[in-house]
Formats: C-alpha cells, sequence, structure tokens
C-alpha cells in the first residue's frame, strides 16, 4: 500500500548542537518542540499527538504540562533505542490516516556530552539490554563502540573492508561539516592521513570513526499532506516508512550474521515498496551512523550496493557532495552532532525546502531516504518526496 | 581497582551460574534438541518450554573480535588492550568473552578457544582462551 504522500513533515527545528550545555533534556525538547511547531505556523494548541522519545527518558505528560496541551489524543512510545524515531514517524502517519489525531509532534535527542556521555561510561542500558549486562558486561562488552567493532571486524574479515574505507566515510562527513555552521566540527578539516593517525578505540575503530558525544535536540511536526500545504509547507512528503525487528534485540553479537543489517534490508524493502520506488531514485541517503562502518553496512544493507562492496564504493568518492549518490550532506553524527537521528530528518527536509548552504544542496533533490538503526539491529527507513 | 559488573541473579539462568561454580559449561537444550543461548523460557522453534541443562564441551572458535584500548568500564582500567571475543560453540551458540592478556596479539577469527573458569567472590565467570 502506498501512503502516496498522504501526511507531510509540515515543521522543523532544532537546538544548537554543543558539547556541554546547562539545559536538561527537557528543556532542549521542549526549545526544540517550540520552534518546530512555529515553523510549521502552529502552536501547542493545534498538538493532539505527542511521540515521546522514550531513549532520552521523555514522556507525554512532560509535553502535556509544559506545553499546556488540553486534548491529547495519541502518545505510543517507540522502543527501538536509535531507531525510534522513524518508526514513530510511522506511528503518526497511521494516526494521521485513521482521523485519530491531525497534529502530531515528535521531539528527539539528548545530552550525550553533559549527561549519558560513553567515553565516561554514563551511558544508558536500557531495560532491553538485560541479556547483555547479564552475559556480557561481566566481560568487558560494555560499550556501543566495541559492539559495533565487532561488526565491523567480522565485515572485514569476509570482505576485506580496510580501515582507510571506514576512514573515507569519516573525511566525507567531515567534508560536508565544513559547509553546514551549525555542524559542530564546523571549521575542522580532517585528512585520511588524520583519521589513521587517530589513536585507537577499539579495533577496528579509532577516535574518527567514532560519532560526536553532543548536546541537543530537534522536533518534527507532522500532520496531513493537505494541511501541511495550506500552511505552505507541503515541501517534504512522507512516501514511505519501514520498520523491522529481524531478531531479537539481545546484542549484536547473536545476530546470525554480523556483517550483514539484515532488519535494515527489510526495512528498506518495505519503506521502497510503501513509496513505490527502487534506491536508485534517492537523490540523497541521510544515515544515522553511530560508527563510519554502519554507513558501509547501511549502503549493502539498502540495495545500493552488494554485500561487500561499501567499502570500495565509499573510497572511490561517490558518497560525496557532488558525486552520484551525496551521503549525509549535514556531516551526519560523525560531524554535524549525535541528535538520536533527528538530525537526519530534519536536513532530509532542509534538503527539499532547498534551505540550506547552496554548497550543501543536493541538485533537483526530489527524493530523500534517511535511515536509522538502534536497538542492536533493529532498522526504520523512511521515504521523502518534494512536494508542492 | 573496581571490579567486573556482575550479572545480576535470575532465577531463569540460575542453572548456568550455579554450574560454572562447579566448573561445568551449561547450555539450554529443548526437548526437540535445539540449544538456546542466551537463556530464555521458550524455543523459538518449537515454541516449547521443556528445557535442560546440557554440559557442553566449551570448545570452540573465535567468531569476531575487537581489541579495547579505551576502558569503557573502570574494572578494565590499566587493563587495556584486552579482547572482547564473541565465540561460536559446535551446539550452534554464540558467548561472548574477554580473553586472557597473553593472547591479545595472536587472536584471530577462526581460532580455536576452549573454556576455563574464573573465579570471583560470589560468581563464577566462563571464560574463553586460545588454544595453544
Amino acid at each position: 500500500m502506498s501512503r502516496a504522500g498522504t501526511c507531510a513533515i509540515a515543521g522543523i527545528a532544532n537546538t544548537p548542537y554543543t558539547r556541554g550545555t546547562d539545559k536538561s533534556t527537557l528543556d532542549l525538547h521542549l526549545e526544540a518542540s517550540l520552534a518546530a511547531l512555529a515553523d510549521a505556523g502552529l502552536t501547542p494548541a493545534d498538538v493532539d499527538g505527542v511521540l515521546p522519545s522514550a531513549s532520552a527518558g521523555r514522556t507525554a505528560e512532560d509535553f502535556i504540562l509544559n506545553l499546556g496541551l488540553r486534548d491529547l489524543a495519541f502518545a505510543p512510545t517507540a522502543h527501538m533505542g536509535g531507531a525510534s524515531l522513524i518508526s514513530s514517524i510511522q506511528n503518526a502517519c497511521l494516526a494521521i490516516d485513521a482521523g485519530v489525531a491531525s497534529c502530531v509532534l515528535v521531539p528527539a535527542g539528548r545530552r550525550g556530552y553533559s549527561g549519558e556521555r560513553i567515553s565516561a561510561g554514563r551511558g544508558v542500558m536500557e531495560p532491553i539490554m538485560s541479556t547483555l549486562v547479564e552475559f556480557e558486561a561481566p566481560y568487558g562488552n560494555v560499550g556501543a563502540a566495541q559492539w559495533f567493532a565487532q561488526a565491523a571486524q567480522r565485515h572485514m574479515h569476509e570482505y576485506g573492508t580496510t580501515s582507510e574505507q571506514l576512514g573515507h566515510v569519516a573525511v566525507t562527513c567531515r567534508a560536508h561539516a565544513n559547509l553546514n555552521p551549525q555542524a559542530l566540527m564546523y571549521g575542522k578539516p580532517m585528512t585520511l592521513a588524520d583519521h589513521q593517525a587517530s589513536r585507537m578505540i577499539t579495533t577496528p575503530f579509532r577516535l574518527l570513526d567514532c560519532s560526536l558525544e553532543s548536546d541537543g535536540a530537534g522536533a518534527l511536526v507532522i500532520t496531513s499532506a493537505d494541511r501541511a500545504r495550506s500552511l505552505g509547507r507541503g515541501d517534504a512528503l512522507i512516501a514511505g516508512v519501514g520498520e523491522a525487528h529481524s531478531s531479537a534485540p539481545t546484542s549484536i553479537t547473536q545476530k546470525p550474521d554480523v556483517a550483514v543489517v539484515r532488519s535494515l534490508q527489510v526495512a528498506a524493502a518495505r519503506a521502497f515498496a510503501m513509496a513505490g520506488i527502487t534506491v536508485a531514485e534517492a537523490d540523497t541517503v541521510l544515515i544515522h551512523e553511530g560508527f563510519s562502518w554502519y554507513v558501509i553496512a547501511a549502503l549493502e544493507a539498502l540495495g545500493v550496493v552488494k554485500p561487500g562492496e561499501g567499502g570500495p564504493f565509499v573510497a572511490d568518492g561517490n558518497i560525496r557532495l557532488g558525486g552520484p549518490l551525496p551521503v549525509n550532506p549535514h556531516g551526519g553524527a560523525l560531524s554535524e552532532g549525535h541528535v538520536s537521528g533527528v538530525n537526519h530528518v530534519i536536513e532530509g527536509v532542509r534538503q527539499l525546502r532547498r534551505t540550506v548552504e547552496p554548497a550543501r544542496q543536493v541538485p533537483d533533490c526530489a527524493t530523500v531516504v534517511v535511515v536509522n538503526e538502534g536497538n542492536f539491529f533493529d532498522g526504520t527507513v523512511l521515504v521523502l518526496e518534494k512536494g508542492q | 581497582m573496581s571490579s567486573r559488573p556482575m550479572p545480576p541473579p535470575n532465577p531463569l539462568t540460575a542453572g548456568f551460574w550455579e554450574a560454572a561454580r562447579r566448573h561445568e559449561l551449561v547450555l539450554q537444550r529443548c526437548a526437540c534438541g535445539r540449544f538456546r543461548h542466551y537463556p530464555q523460557p521458550l524455543c523459538p522453534e518449537c515454541y516449547g518450554g521443556d528445557w535442560s541443562w546440557v554440559p557442553v564441551s566449551g570448545k570452540g572458535a573465535i567468531y569476531t573480535y575487537t581489541v579495547t584500548h579505551r576502558p569503557f568500564h573502570p574494572a578494565w582500567a590499566g587493563q587495556t588492550p584486552y579482547v572482547v571475543a564473541t565465540v561460536e560453540l559446535p551446539e550452534g551458540v554464540r558467548m561472548v568473552s574477554d580473553l586472557p592478556p597473553e593472547d591479545t596479539e595472536a587472536v584471530r577469527i577462526g581460532a580455536p578457544v576452549e573454556v576455563f573458569f574464573d573465579d570471583h567472590e560470589a560468581v563464577t565467570l566462563p571464560r574463553f582462551r586460545l588454544v595453544r
């Protein structure tokens, strides 16, 4: 069934992305929410659905209280870790199509530097991770970098992927961030030699293979496409969404094949079928990448290249702005900020609106694919198409 | 020195840890014959809830690994670099273990490993090391 663009992202906003903040996660979510509503030409009085971020510890009550919501009709919470945002976008579309809600607010973001900072041992173990706490943490497998590193190591073993190829992902994201004044790494160029010289964190990941620990939030306002058009905000139609839970999210180490992100293959197939497109029609792909390797794995799972071809593909410059398939023109989680993937969706909308810096604008951008990953390889995929 | 995070008590898995205390590695085996790990109430193949703890050899091979240079937990401060390995057992299950320091240089995917038992105050951890 095609969504046929019945819903749209009518409002977007983000707080500044920082490394250090006095604000609480709730402060950041409220700031982004009010700005996204204003961007859509709406107010909190219009909101009848809110999809809070469980991984940020937020609840509907936070928004009912602080935004004075009087008639909230719909407030489900997705529990897919870093894949939750696009799952929530799907929930918003289902509610709007069914007439359950008409204006749905989706806030996300974190205090990844000032709060749950992983490198300082302050990462949060969510309840879903109980098996990891019992059977892996006692052996020192406690950080996301270690979980993904083991997948990357296996990928290198099976396909010959190299550290330099991972580096090309990091260098590409950094080059894009250097065209984006709101990126944390704006004004900080990086070469492949810099990547190769950066200290090893957990093999094969060096420091510059890891996404940024940052503070910030973003928010989306989703309405029917008709309402978005009447607000003058019909640029970003939601053409397709897919989510997939392809195996029990106990740990990455337990996946049948850790070199393949199977749930992303499934989620992408669903989203592309719903949108009636093939991946070849994507003008840009935005991949919420905790680590450089995940971009390579995601390109393979999306079907852009075959399994094992991702490394050479990125090394050949294919994912740069100006190349055949620009990836993360904002700089991604590696160089713009790690904002639970909401910055990737916001960038997709801005590309369709033509409101990014000209040097970052993907020419004639009409079809945007956004990828989320979370919960140990659960995958979600969003297809946005340019509307009028 | 901070100590390792230890497994919290869990009625479903108590038999696994009790066996480790006796220096025995056991796995859940369903009445249908299928082994599974990590422990769970039902078999995902036949949906049956009848199972038992079955002793296994503890001989396997490295499926993947990472050499960690930066401690993500205070227990490993001063212990880096150390290897976290995912081990595949012939029963078709995987287990995670850090390897002894002498294995850091030699670790390879596919390398054979064997179980050994690391006794702590309240818990014994089944761990793996390269077969020399």
